[in-house]
C-alpha cells in the first residue's frame, strides 16, 4: 500500500532525518511511528503527501511513485491530521470541514452536506457547525481536524501526533472514539507519536525509530513488548513491558477456579472446609456481594450474617484483558480477581501467581507464530 | 473660554454661508479636487503596496528588503518630496500624486507583509496538508487571515493621504488645502480653520468607513473577543 525503497532524507546541514528506510504499510490498518524527538517519525510521516520530499529513495502509494503525482492533488486524496488542529480561524467548523470538497471542486451544498455528516462521525454535536475554532475546546478542535481528514473519504490518514495537545482525560476519550472510528472506516492510517503507550493501544504494527533516523524495529505490539530488537527497543518501550503484554491476552483466556465462590445462604461452617483465608459471597444469580475473612466468621449461621470487606473490582471476561484481570487480584483484599461474565454473574477466580500461567501460555502460542510465518507476513520484511 | 466659542461661531458661519457651497472655490468642488487626488493615490499605493506585501509576506523572500524600503520610505517628509518632484517635474497633478502614493506605501506594505508573516505556521502547514496550492493558500487562507491589519494598513495610508493631501494647494493644484493656504497669506484665520476643519471630518468620515468595512468584511471568527463556550 505505502512503501518506502531506501528512502532517506538529509539536510544541507548535514542532519541525517531518515536514513536508508525501507518499510511497507499494509492496507487497512494503523501504523504507528514512534521514537523520541528527533528520530524522523514526523519526516517519514509528510515524506508521504510530500510535504517534505526525500533526499534519496522512492516512496510509493498503491505501487505508484508519489512524485508523479502533483503535490496538491495527492494531498487531496490523503487525509492530514495535526498536532495543534491547524484549524482555519477565519471559517466556521462546517466550512473547515468542507475544504477538502470544496478543493475538489464539489459544489458548496454537496460539500456542507458531506461535512455535516462528517460533524456527527466525529461526535460533535450539529450546533457547533456555525461556530468559529476559536470557541472550542482543544480536544474538540481535534475532531474537526479529524473530520476535516476524511473530508473527501480518502483510502490513507496521515496523523501527526495528534493527541498529544490535550489533556490525558480528553486524550484517553479521543483515542477510544479513534478505535471505534477505525472498526467503521478501515482506512489506512500511519501515526506519529513519541507515546510508547498510545502506540502500543492504538497500533496494528509499530514501527520503532532510533535518534538519526533509523528504524529500529517494525513488528505487532505484542511481539515488540515480547521480543524487542535490541536494548534501544527494551529500553524505549519500558520496564514494564511485562504488564503491559497482558493487555494482548483475552481476560475469556484465564484459567479460573470455582473454590472459594459460595451462595450467601451457606452455612458458615461450609465456608471453613473450603481451605482457603477468604471466601467470595455471591447472591442467588451470582452476583458478587463480597469478601468475607474466614477466620471472622460467626461460629453459627449463614454467609448472610458475616461481616463482607467490599469487593475491590472484578474483571470481565468479555471484553476485559488479562492485564485488567492482574490490577484487579493486586487490589482485592483476598489478592484474587473476581472474573464475571457479560451479565455481571461470577464465573470464578484466579490469583497473580495463576494469572502468570496464561502469560507463559501467550508467550508459547507467540513464539509459535513467530517461527511459524517468519518473513511472510512480518510486517515490512527484513529489518527484523 | 469665550475666545473658543467665538472661533465655533466664526467656523460655523464661514461653512453655512453660502458662497462656500458653489462655484470652483466652493466646499464641494474643492473636495471633489481632494478626493480625487487622494483616491487616486490610494489606489496607486495599495496596487504596489498589496502586491508586494503579499507576495513578500507568503515567500518570505525579500522581507529584509521591504522593511528598508518601507522605513526609508517613512523617513522621507512628504513637503520636501513634492517641492522636489515640483521642481524636477514641472508644476502639474503628476508630482503630488507622486509624493502621495509615496507616503502611502508604506503603511499598507508593512501591514499587508506583517498579516500574512503572522499567520500561525500549523494553519499554513495544514493548509498545504489538506492539498491547496500555493495560490490557493494566499488567497483562501492567508489573506483573510492578514485582513484587520491590511485593512488598518489601508486605513492608516487613508487617513494621512486625505490629511497630507492639502499641501496639493501650494503648487496650485486645489482641494481643500487651497482653503489653508490662502487663508495663511491672507492672515484670514477664518478660512484657515474652516478648511481644517473640513479636513478633519473628512478625516474621520474615512476612519467611520474602515471601521465599517472591518465589521463587514473580517471574519467573526478572528475577532478576539470570541467567547469560549
Amino acid at each position: 500500500m505505502i512503501r518506502f525503497d531506501a528512502v532517506s532524507k538529509n539536510y544541507p546541514n548535514g542532519t541525517t532525518a531518515v536514513d536508508e528506510l525501507s518499510l511497507e504499510l499494509a492496507e487497512g490498518g494503523i501504523t504507528v511511528l514512534v521514537g523520541p524527538s528527533g528520530c524522523g517519525k514526523t519526516t517519514t510521516l509528510r515524506m508521504i503527501n510530500r510535504m517534505v520530499e526525500p533526499t534519496a529513495g522512492t516512496v510509493s502509494l498503491r505501487g505508484r511513485d508519489i512524485r508523479e503525482v502533483h503535490a496538491p492533488e495527492l494531498r487531496r486524496g490523503i487525509g492530514y491530521v495535526i498536532q495543534h488542529a491547524g484549524l482555519f480561524p477565519h471559517r466556521t467548523i462546517l466550512d473547515n470541514i468542507a475544504t477538502v470538497p470544496l478543493l475538489l471542486g464539489w459544489s458548496r451544498k454537496k460539500a456542507r452536506a458531506r461535512a455535516a455528516e462528517l460533524l456527527e462521525l466525529v461526535g460533535l454535536p450539529s450546533e457547533m457547525a456555525k461556530r468559529y475554532p476559536n470557541q472550542l475546546s482543544g480536544g474538540q478542535q481535534q475532531r474537526v481536524g479529524v473530520a476535516r481528514a476524511l473530508g473527501a473519504d480518502p483510502p490513507v490518514l496521515l496523523m501527526d501526533e495528534p493527541f498529544s495537545a490535550v489533556d490525558p482525560i480528553v486524550r484517553a476519550e479521543l483515542q477510544a472514539e479513534f478505535i471505534r472510528l477505525q472498526k467503521e472506516l478501515h482506512k489506512t492510517i500511519v501515526f506519529v507519536t513519541h507515546d510508547i503507550d498510545e502506540a502500543i493501544r492504538l497500533g496494528d504494527n509499530i514501527a520503532v525509530f532510533r535518534t538519526g533516523g533509523k528504524l529500529a524495529q517494525f513488528d505487532t505490539p505484542e511481539r515488540l513488548l515480547a521480543h524487542p530488537a535490541d536494548d534501544f527497543v527494551a529500553g524505549f518501550v519500558g520496564q514494564d513491558r511485562g504488564i503491559r503484554r497482558l493487555s494482548f491476552v483475552k481476560a475469556a483466556e484465564v484459567p479460573l477456579r470455582e473454590g472459594p465462590v459460595l451462595p450467601e445462604t451457606s452455612p458458615v461452617a461450609r465456608a471453613r472446609t473450603v481451605d482457603e483465608p477468604w471466601v467470595l459471597v455471591v447472591d442467588e444469580a451470582r452476583r458478587p456481594l463480597g469478601w468475607a475473612a474466614v477466620a471472622g466468621l460467626p461460629d453459627t449461621g449463614t454467609l448472610a450474617d458475616a461481616p463482607l470487606a467490599p469487593l475491590g473490582h472484578t474483571f470481565s471476561l468479555v471484553g476485559d484483558s488479562a492485564r485488567a484481570a492482574l490490577d484487579a487480584a493486586l487490589l482485592s483484599p483476598s489478592r484474587l480477581a473476581v472474573g464475571v461474565d457479560a451479565e455481571g454473574a461470577v464465573v470464578g477466580v484466579a490469583d497473580a501467581y495463576e494469572l502468570s500461567a496464561v502469560m507463559a501460555a501467550a508467550e508459547a502460542v507467540a513464539a509459535e507464530a513467530a517461527a511459524g510465518d517468519a518473513g511472510a507476513d512480518a510486517p515490512g520484511g527484513g529489518e527484523r | 473660554m469665550n475666545d473658543l466659542l467665538n472661533q465655533i461661531r466664526l467656523v460655523a458661519d464661514w461653512l453655512t454661508s453660502s458662497k462656500q457651497w458653489h462655484g470652483d472655490d466652493g466646499i464641494p468642488h474643492r473636495l471633489l479636487e481632494h478626493l480625487t487626488y487622494s483616491g487616486l493615490s490610494l489606489l496607486f499605493a495599495a496596487l504596489i503596496g498589496l502586491t508586494f506585501g503579499l507576495l513578500v509576506g507568503h515567500t518570505g523572500r525579500g522581507a529584509f528588503a521591504v522593511a528598508s524600503v518601507a522605513n526609508l520610505a517613512r523617513a522621507v517628509p512628504t513637503f520636501g518630496l513634492v517641492v522636489l518632484v515640483v521642481t524636477l517635474a514641472g508644476l502639474s497633478t503628476t508630482p503630488v500624486l507622486v509624493a502621495l502614493v509615496a507616503l502611502a506605501i508604506p503603511p499598507i506594505l508593512i501591514n499587508t507583509f506583517e498579516g500574512v508573516r503572522g499567520v500561525d505556521p500549523d494553519t499554513r502547514d495544514a493548509a498545504r496538508g489538506v492539498g491547496m496550492t500555493e495560490w490557493e493558500v494566499l488567497v483562501r487562507v492567508e489573506v483573510p487571515m492578514a485582513l484587520p491589519l491590511i485593512l488598518l494598513g489601508l486605513r492608516v495610508a487613508a487617513i494621512q493621504v486625505v490629511a497630507t493631501a492639502t499641501v496639493a494647494a501650494y503648487p496650485g493644484l486645489g482641494g481643500l488645502g487651497r482653503f489653508i493656504v490662502d487663508g495663511l497669506s491672507r492672515n484670514d484665520y477664518e478660512l484657515v480653520i474652516g478648511g481644517s476643519t473640513v479636513v478633519v471630518v473628512l478625516a474621520l468620515v474615512v476612519q467611520i468607513l474602515f471601521t465599517a468595512l472591518r465589521r463587514f468584511v473580517v471574519s467573526p471568527g478572528l475577532r478576539v473577543s470570541a467567547s469560549r463556550t
